[in-house]
């Protein structure tokens, strides 16, 4: 890869593998999955609950608990830099100021006994290389703060004293204190009412914007994505099914029968049918996946060869579909 | 807050009252009268006669009851049965003594059990973690008195290398607060290990680690703090406890204490002396069942919004 | 994960097996076990090791080290230590389970009446328990021990006493979650009377976290008793007791090591197993808490 497409690639990974091991069993979670992030996109990662989208979010910022889990991979280059090499004190730098993540719950997300705005400070204070002082921290802390709608005079408040959608405020503001240059939403309105979620959302887009920042928006609301993002990943069973971009995911060209399924399981306003399809069954055990395809216990078009081999990939414009119904484009 | 303080502490008269009544009640079911105890066989009936009266034993209990409760709502505790000596000039000759070894004890055991707990939870299922499991559940079966004894065979009578008895110089404190701190250090290190290891899990540590915090800063700061309350409850009220019960570190290493008073007064069936030893320890306590509420409200904040708005 | 198979078994053979199919599988559980009712046996059976006489008939020179004779020496009177500390492990293990079982069943019923019915007798109860929980543990049995007399069953009733309060408080909390439970509401929506739900409903649920209280403590017991005894409030001379064996030794330490290291033994040994047990059974019986 040259060193200008190091520059305009905020995130490359490559052949990333995520097993957690425990009490004997392996479960495999993230299963060799690559793609790229260029700088100022918004890359979507959807899928169901367990299908590797949180592992590749922590593994991204190195976060998997280090006693359970292994993390195979070729690369995870973070703006060029291969962070699978870095030593644990130079990876403490680049969590927050390079990389930094927005949890999935507000409500344990934040350190109940700290103020907000020491939890903010505590970020700045961290990547302060500046030598900025205490007042231009504090002031730093104001501004984060009214980034995200809330007065800079609630700082001295602790996390009990806010709502939900002011708490997940608070957690973007923590994200955000160090203008990171990639910011990872892990599913950010999924424990927030109906009515704050287009709140938070909008914020983040804004935010986004102004910063300049790329983003990975994990989700398993496709009508989120399709707001946000400019490039779609669909995982099943810890691999990359699907990959492309927002109009070719969204679009009525080849796609992988999951992917199909998922856009059957939303319902649409404008279409006439009052029934919505559903996939049948379940995600495999990921302790115990199958051969072959693995969408393929659940598959409607599942052919013979889908039980035994793996499918290879097939690639169209930066399309990608892991599927063997498209296996004579395979490269 | 300075309300619920003042609330709280107004509370601790009520409940001192409680002891007073419980305790009275309880040592007045002593059977047999003080005057023939103190006096023993060989005194006359009018002897023994004169002696009760004069412990105004002759009364019905509520009466003596009331006498007593508005003695020492004058703080009156009355006199040693032994020695006629008013009961808290011991008391407070001797309580420093205990408190000093209370204290020495709490703080070596509370940095061993601390240190080793955090440690054993950072680095779960490790050898370290494994070892140190091992090694604190076999010390939880050792009893205090019995290791007192080894200890003192081993290190005074056979190597010589501290004195056998009394409270003179600090080597005479090594082994009473080295065996204490050993025992103690093992429950500890068990609620410390599990309320660490619960504390990790959470995921506000996740988010400070997604800060860029330091492993130290995100282990001490952001788990420990969080996971110290359950602790510093436990050492809190076990050095309330251990107030009243430094009594065999004293017998086994013959220290003067509040521990050797009470055995005493309770051999000598002393009553005034055993009551205000009780009520001391007592108030004692209850100051310091506030003093821990105070602490756990001023670090989380959850707690003090539950406190106050009661 | 299981089989369904497997579920089906473990359904049909019901909790007990599987409680027990999980503590067999805990080697140091299974060690106490072992150690326990090895203990067990020798307090039973200890009349058929050694006669009882021997504890107190003056059978050697005071002080002898262990030989083929005595096997763990003499006392400083010449009293077979062996018999003593054989004989001492009846009064350890009644008064650590006695007192812990009788205080639990009176702290049982107090709490769970407290917390079922709630108001007034809970209200006046739960006070109490709070006053007396500030004073230290351990004056509190002493001053019971000073009213009741000395004596192995005055040291027991006074254990028994002081451990009422904690039981009580545990019983009455678990009772007052469980009576929130559906199951329960709808025993009381079908005319069950009061008694019937706390003695088949509401008890049997918490007894999981009853018996898991119960095996922690009786270690705790035990070795309480012990130290009272050393103190010379409990078992009194020249009856064998472990810890009252132990401050008989205390002037002829350096002379005799063994006359205090042995029966301190026969305790850890004892409260080891117990606990070992007791840790084993917590991790069957509530997965949840084991780390």
């Amino acid at each position: 890869m040259s060193e200008q497409n190091n520059k305009k690639n905020a995130v490359e990974v490559e052949n990333l593998y995520v097993e957690y091991h425990s009490g004997g069993q392996v479960v495999k979670a993230v299963n060799g999955i690559s793609f790229t992030l260029e700088k100022g996109h918004t890359l979507g990662l959807v899928g169901e609950t367990g299908a590797g989208k949180t592992s590749t979010a922590l593994a991204l910022m190195r976060l998997l608990p280090d006693r359970v889990s292994h993390m195979r991979c070729g690369v995870i280059r973070l703006k060029g830099d291969n962070i699978m090499e870095l030593p644990e004190s130079h990876m403490n730098l680049m969590r927050g100021s390079i990389i930094s993540m927005i949890f999935q719950d507000p409500m344990t997300a934040l350190n109940p006994i700290m103020t907000v705005g020491d939890q903010i400070l505590e970020a700045l204070k961290i990547h302060n290389a500046e030598g900025l002082s205490k007042e231009q921290l504090n002031r730093k802390v104001d501004e984060a703060l009214e980034l995200v709608g809330i007065p800079a005079s609630r700082k001295n408040d602790y996390p009990l004293q806010f709502s939900g959608g002011m708490k997940q405020r608070v957690v973007i503001a923590i994200a955000l204190a160090c203008s990171p240059d990639i910011l990872i939403a892990d599913e950010p309105t999924t424990a927030l009412d109906v009515t704050i979620q287009a709140q938070v959302l909008a914020l983040i887009d804004v935010l986004k914007q102004r910063l300049g920042m790329s983003m990975i928006m994990i989700s398993h609301d496709l009508g989120v994505v399709v707001k946000t993002c400019d490039d779609v990943g669909i995982m099943y069973a810890g691999e990359l099914v699907e990959y492309g971009s927002v109009e070719q995911i969204y679009g009525d060209g080849p796609h992988h029968p999951y992917t199909q399924g998922l856009f059957g399981a939303i319902p649409n306003i404008r279409s006439k049918s009052r029934r919505l399809t559903s996939i049948e069954g379940l995600m495999p055990d990921p302790t115990d996946l199958p051969k072959g395809c693995k969408f393929s216990p659940r598959c409607a078009k599942c052919m013979e060869i889908c039980r035994v081999t793996a499918p290879g990939e097939w690639e169209q414009d930066g399309h990608r579909i892991k599927c063997h119904l498209y296996g004579g484009y395979t490269e | 807050m300075g309300k619920y303080i003042a609330k709280r502490l107004l509370l601790i008269v009520p409940i001192l009252l409680g002891v007073t009544i419980i305790v009275f009640t309880i040592i007045n079911a002593i059977p047999g009268d003080p005057g023939r105890r103190l006096l023993g066989p060989a005194a006359t009936q009018e002897q023994v006669d004169a002696l009760n009266e004069s412990l105004n034993y002759d009364k019905p209990f509520l009466e003596r009851l009331g006498k007593y409760l508005s003695d020492i709502a004058h703080l009156d505790f009355g006199e040693s049965y032994q020695d006629g000596e008013p009961v808290f000039r011991k008391i407070v000759l001797n309580f420093p003594y205990t408190l000093r070894l209370a204290i020495l004890q709490t703080v070596c055991y509370s940095i061993l059990g601390i240190t080793l707990g955090v440690f054993s939870a950072v680095k779960q299922y490790s050898l370290a973690d494994n070892v140190i499991r091992v090694i604190s559940i076999a010390l939880a079966a050792f009893p205090g008195f019995w290791v007192y004894m080894v200890a003192l065979l081993v290190f005074s009578l056979y190597l010589g290398w501290v004195p056998s008895s009394g409270a003179d110089s600090w080597l005479c404190y090594i082994l009473p607060v080295g065996c204490a701190a050993v025992l103690s250090a093992s429950s500890l290190q068990r609620l410390t290990r599990t309320t660490m290891l619960e504390a990790i899990r959470q995921d506000y540590v996740r988010t400070a680690k997604a800060k860029g915090c330091a492993a130290g800063t995100v282990i001490w700061k952001h788990a420990f703090l969080n996971a110290m309350l359950p602790i510093l409850n436990q050492v809190g009220i076990n050095f309330g406890y251990l107030l009243g019960g430094t009594v065999i570190a004293e017998s086994v290493f013959g220290m003067p204490g509040l521990g050797t008073v009470i055995i005493t007064a309770i051999n000598a069936k002393d009553v005034p002396m055993v009551m205000a030893c009780t009520i001391f320890l007592a108030a004692i306590f209850c100051v310091l069942v506030v003093a821990l509420d105070v602490i756990s409200a001023l670090v989380d904040p959850r707690i003090k919004a539950k406190l106050v708005k009661r | 994960m299981k089989t369904k198979g497997q579920e089906k078994q473990s359904i049909k053979r019901g909790r007990g097996y599987e409680i027990w199919g999980l503590f067999k599988r805990n080697k140091p559980a299974m060690v106490g076990l072992a150690l326990l009712a090895f203990i067990a046996l020798v307090a039973i059976f200890a009349d058929v090791i050694v006669p009882e006489e021997l504890c107190y008939t003056f059978s050697g020179a005071p002080l002898e080290t262990p030989s083929i004779e005595h096997p763990f020496g003499t006392d400083n009177l010449g009293r077979d230590l062996f018999a003593r500390v054989v004989h001492g492990s009846r009064v350890s293990l009644l008064i650590g389970f006695g007192a812990t079982i009788l205080s639990l069943a009176v702290g049982a019923f107090i709490g769970a009446a407290c917390g079922y019915f709630g108001g007034v007798l809970d209200n006046v109860v739960m006070r109490i328990f709070d006053v007396i929980a500030c004073i230290p543990g351990m004056l509190l049995i002493l001053v019971l021990v000073m009213a009741l007399g000395r004596g192995t069953e005055n040291l027991l009733y006074a254990l028994m006493i002081s451990g009422v309060p904690g039981y009580a408080r545990f019983v009455r909390a678990t009772v007052i979650n469980l009576t929130d439970m559906e199951y329960v509401q709808c025993a009381k929506s079908y005319g069950t009377s009061n008694f019937t739900i706390i003695l088949r409903h509401v008890l049997p649920n918490a007894l999981g976290p009853i018996i898991i209280m119960l095996a922690g403590s009786v270690s705790g017991t035990i070795l309480a008793a012990a130290s009272y005894s050393f103190m010379g409030f409990g078992v009194q001379q020249p009856a064998p007791e472990w810890g009252a064996i132990i401050a008989a030794s205390r002037q002829f330490m350096r002379l005799a090591p063994h006359f205090a290291v042995l029966p301190g033994m026969a305790i850890v040994i004892t409260a080891m197993s117990i606990n070992l047990m007791g840790d084993g059974l917590r991790d069957a019986l509530d997965p949840r808490l084991k780390d």
